[in-house]
Order: structure tokens, then C-alpha cells, then sequence
């Protein structure tokens, strides 16, 4: 099964690998990381199998290294997942995910009356509880849970 | 120090104690001595994008009797908005031509949002069902002045416990001050968790009921809120509860000499109209009240306090 996986996803010489995504959040998580803006080698793979989720995805990002702010966003939709920093093939760093206190511009706010759903507002959330998932909204005060959580 | 000059007023929550301490010795000051004069030169404008005639009229009273000016617009009808102008450029265009704004929208979080993009203050008349401070801050002027502190009171709130947001923002407001509530709804109107919650936190007494017919005695202020029909997905049920939450005259005979009732109003039926004669009725006078408190509150904004 080894030579399966590397012929996957191929090794990357120095940058990020976010592993243990779960297979349906990784399209969430490339638009939250903005990869579409990024023109260093990205290779990604979904659907492989694994022993903790069944189906994971995994993202391979050459010669970048994204700040733990930046990283820390994709929390929300995958919270188990890894990131290992890569120096000539070798994992120098890994790091697992933490929730930030604050987050701007990922999350919808599920209230159809709140300001940031009709305005060309960037969306604004404390987060009040991380297990269960709520976060407050800093414009109209009321409060998103995980099973109304929509990523824009 | 002013610490509310050129501060904006969205959420009750922007302010800390003690500059509510602030607003209600400057409006009982302002009702003593009325400060005719103060805002002379001052433009202040009224932005109504959603129609309130007492709000609004309470603001113009407000400014006027100050000898400030007003500028601005009732309703959305008569402004840009039909033409599909953003909120963002509203505020900008009319903050060029006023010192403060005062606004009532129907989007949750527009104050919020018009606080961080407006150069000038800006006072929340009302966003939608989240926060109305100034009718806040109006109720706390109006227990004080009557009970003569805001300490240890047993405060009933009495009908939509669930949407009503006068009733939210005033328990947070009061949580500061050893309050016993006593909540009086329909089970489908109930206080919701989340503001129970945050009078656990603080160790403070609340109680539930169904009617308060028996319990009343108890109360030193009774602060109604009208139950609407269109919040009942059963029209049976609130056939059943409506007559339950009605204030007659006849329910304050044994109360307390200090019992004031509070509404914020419009009154449909909920408080009938032979306790307007009644000594304890209070809610003309807490609308009077409302003019004292927003001119302490856009005083101390542009620092003339």
C-alpha cells in the first residue's frame, strides 16, 4: 500500500503538507488557504484511504509556510488536521491545528437578518465555545453553532 | 476625563458601569436644569431607515431643547436607499454634513457596521431585534428615579420573554446591581438559556411563572411587554394565554407603595387603560424620561458635559 500512497501525492523537497483533512472539507480548506492565489507546485489528493476517517485529503504546498494565524483557520472545518513543515524531504516541524479566538471573513453568520448577509460586510466571529463549535457574531450578537456553520 | 466622548453608543454592553453612572447623573441634572442652549451650532442627524415615531420623535425633542439642529430622513422611502445605495456610503455622504448620527435600521449589526465605517459617532436607535441601548439606558433612569437606587430591586418581567429585546438588554444592564427577576410568559415565550445563563454566573435569583396574579405584591417594578399573536405557531395557544398577561387595575390593590409599572411602549391591551389613572403607572412619564436620557447621552458624546 505504500507505493500506492506515494505515487498519490507525490514528495515534496522544502514547504507544507496539511494532512488528515477530511475528504469532504478539502475544497473548503484550499479556498480558506486562498491556494488558488499561490504559484508554487501545489499537488492535492482526496478520497485516499485512512485507517481514522475512512477517505482523507491532503495538500502539498512547495517553498511556502503559512503563519499559525493563517493556518489556524482551517481549524473549523478540520480540526484533526496535521501540518508538517518540510526541509529537503525531511519533516522538520509538525503542528496540530488550534481553534483562534477570533475569526474574520470564513464564516457566514446563519442570522438572515444580520447586516454582513446584505452589506458588502467581512464577516466577524468571537468564539464563545470550541466544543461544541459557537461563535458569536460581532455585528448582529447572535450566535452560529456547528450545524449552522456555512464556510463562504 | 470623558471617556464617552466621540464614542459611539451601539450595544448596552459598550458601556462600562460607571459611564452609566455617567449617563443617569447627567440626565437627572439635565431634568433639574434643562440645558436650553448647549448644543447651539451642533447639526445631529436622524437617519430612520425603518419608520419609529416615538424613538424618533424623542431624539428631535432631544436636540431641540437643546438648540441643536436635525437633519435627516423618516423612513427609507424618502432617502437614497431606494436607489440601492449602499449602507456604507450613506454614512460617509451624511457624516460630512453632521456631528453625530443617530440611526434606527432593520439589519441586525448595521450600527456595528456604521460605527467602524462612520467618521463621526453614531447612537443605535434600534437594529433590528438585537439592540436598542438609549431605551436601555431610559428604563435604568426610570427604576432609579422612582426606587431611589438600582440596588437589590425585585424586578418582573412580564410577557415576550423569548423575542422582546427590551427585556434582554435591560436584564443585562440590571445584572450589575443584586437584581431578583421574576419572569412572567407563555412556556413558548420564555427567557431564552443564554440569559439565564449569565444570571447564574453572577449568582443572582430568577424565578419563572406561568401568570402573577398571586405574586404581584411582591414586585418593585413590573415591567410589561405586549404578547404578539403572530408568535404562536398554534393560534389555540394563544387564545388560551392572551388574557393571562393583561395588567387590570384591580391586580395592583395589595402591592407595594413603591410599585411603578414600566412599558416600553407602544400599549395595545396588554396594560388596561383604568391603570393610567393608577399612581403606580409610570410608563408616560418613563417616555418623558427617554428625552433627559438621550440628551445626557448625545451630550456627553460631543463632550459638552
Amino acid at each position: 500500500m505504500g507505493e500506492v500512497k506515494q505515487l498519490s501525492v507525490s514528495a515534496i523537497r522544502n514547504g507544507t503538507v496539511i494532512d488528515h483533512i477530511p475528504a469532504d472539507s478539502l475544497f473548503s480548506v484550499i479556498n480558506i488557504l486562498g491556494l488558488e492565489h499561490i504559484t508554487t507546485q501545489i499537488t492535492f489528493g482526496t478520497n485516499l484511504d485512512s485507517k481514522k476517517f475512512g477517505k482523507k485529503g491532503i495538500i502539498k504546498v512547495s517553498d511556502i509556510y503559512f503563519t499559525e494565524q493563517e493556518i489556524n483557520k482551517i481549524a473549523l472545518v478540520a480540526p484533526a488536521a496535521r501540518l508538517n513543515i518540510i526541509r529537503d524531504y525531511e519533516v522538520v516541524e509538525k503542528h496540530q491545528l488550534t481553534i483562534p479566538d477570533e475569526i474574520e471573513g470564513i464564516v457566514k453568520c446563519f442570522n438572515p437578518s444580520c447586516v454582513t448577509n446584505h452589506e458588502p460586510v467581512r464577516t466577524r466571529f468571537r468564539i464563545i465555545s470550541k466544543n461544541p463549535l459557537r461563535l458569536k457574531c460581532h455585528y448582529c450578537e447572535k450566535i452560529t453553532d456547528e450545524e449552522h456553520l456555512t464556510i463562504i | 476625563m470623558n471617556s464617552l466622548k466621540n464614542k459611539s453608543l451601539v450595544s448596552i454592553n459598550d458601556y462600562a458601569p460607571e459611564e452609566i453612572e455617567l449617563i443617569l447623573e447627567t440626565a437627572e441634572r439635565f431634568e433639574k436644569s434643562p440645558p436650553a442652549g448647549l448644543l447651539s451650532g451642533n447639526v445631529i442627524a436622524a437617519l430612520f431607515f425603518e419608520p419609529s415615531t416615538r424613538t424618533r420623535l424623542s431624539f428631535e425633542s432631544a436636540v431641540k431643547r437643546m438648540g441643536g439642529r436635525i437633519i435627516g430622513f423618516a423612513d427609507a422611502g424618502s432617502s437614497s436607499v431606494t436607489k440601492g445605495e449602499s449602507l456604507k456610503d450613506t454614512i460617509l455622504t451624511v457624516s460630512n454634513y453632521c456631528d453625530l448620527i443617530v440611526m434606527r435600521h432593520s439589519l441586525e449589526g448595521s450600527a456595528r457596521y456604521a460605527s467602524e465605517v462612520s467618521p463621526v459617532p453614531i447612537i443605535n436607535a434600534g437594529d433590528g431585534a438585537n439592540q436598542h441601548p438609549t431605551q436601555t439606558l431610559l428604563d435604568l433612569y426610570s427604576i432609579r428615579k422612582t426606587q431611589g437606587t438600582l440596588d437589590g430591586l425585585n424586578v418582573f418581567l412580564v410577557g415576550d420573554l423569548k423575542y422582546g429585546r427590551t427585556v434582554h438588554s435591560l436584564l443585562i444592564a440590571l445584572s450589575n446591581y443584586n437584581t431578583t427577576f421574576n419572569f412572567i410568559s407563555p412556556t413558548e415565550l420564555r427567557m431564552p438559556d443564554e440569559y439565564k445563563l449569565i444570571l447564574e454566573k453572577k449568582g443572582l435569583k430568577y424565578y419563572e411563572h406561568d401568570d402573577f396574579t398571586d405574586i404581584i405584591s411582591r414586585a418593585d417594578i413590573v415591567y410589561m411587554t405586549r404578547v404578539q399573536r403572530e408568535r404562536f405557531s398554534d393560534p389555540l395557544e394563544y387564545e388560551k394565554v392572551k388574557n393571562i398577561y393583561v395588567l387590570r387595575n384591580e391586580m395592583l390593590e395589595n402591592t407595594k407603595e413603591n410599585l411603578r409599572i414600566l412599558h416600553p411602549l407602544p400599549r395595545v391591551n396588554e396594560i388596561e387603560t383604568d391603570v393610567d389613572d393608577n399612581p403606580k403607572a409610570y410608563y408616560f412619564e418613563q417616555a418623558l424620561n427617554g428625552v433627559y436620557v438621550r440628551q445626557a447621552i448625545i451630550a456627553a458624546i460631543l463632550d459638552k458635559i
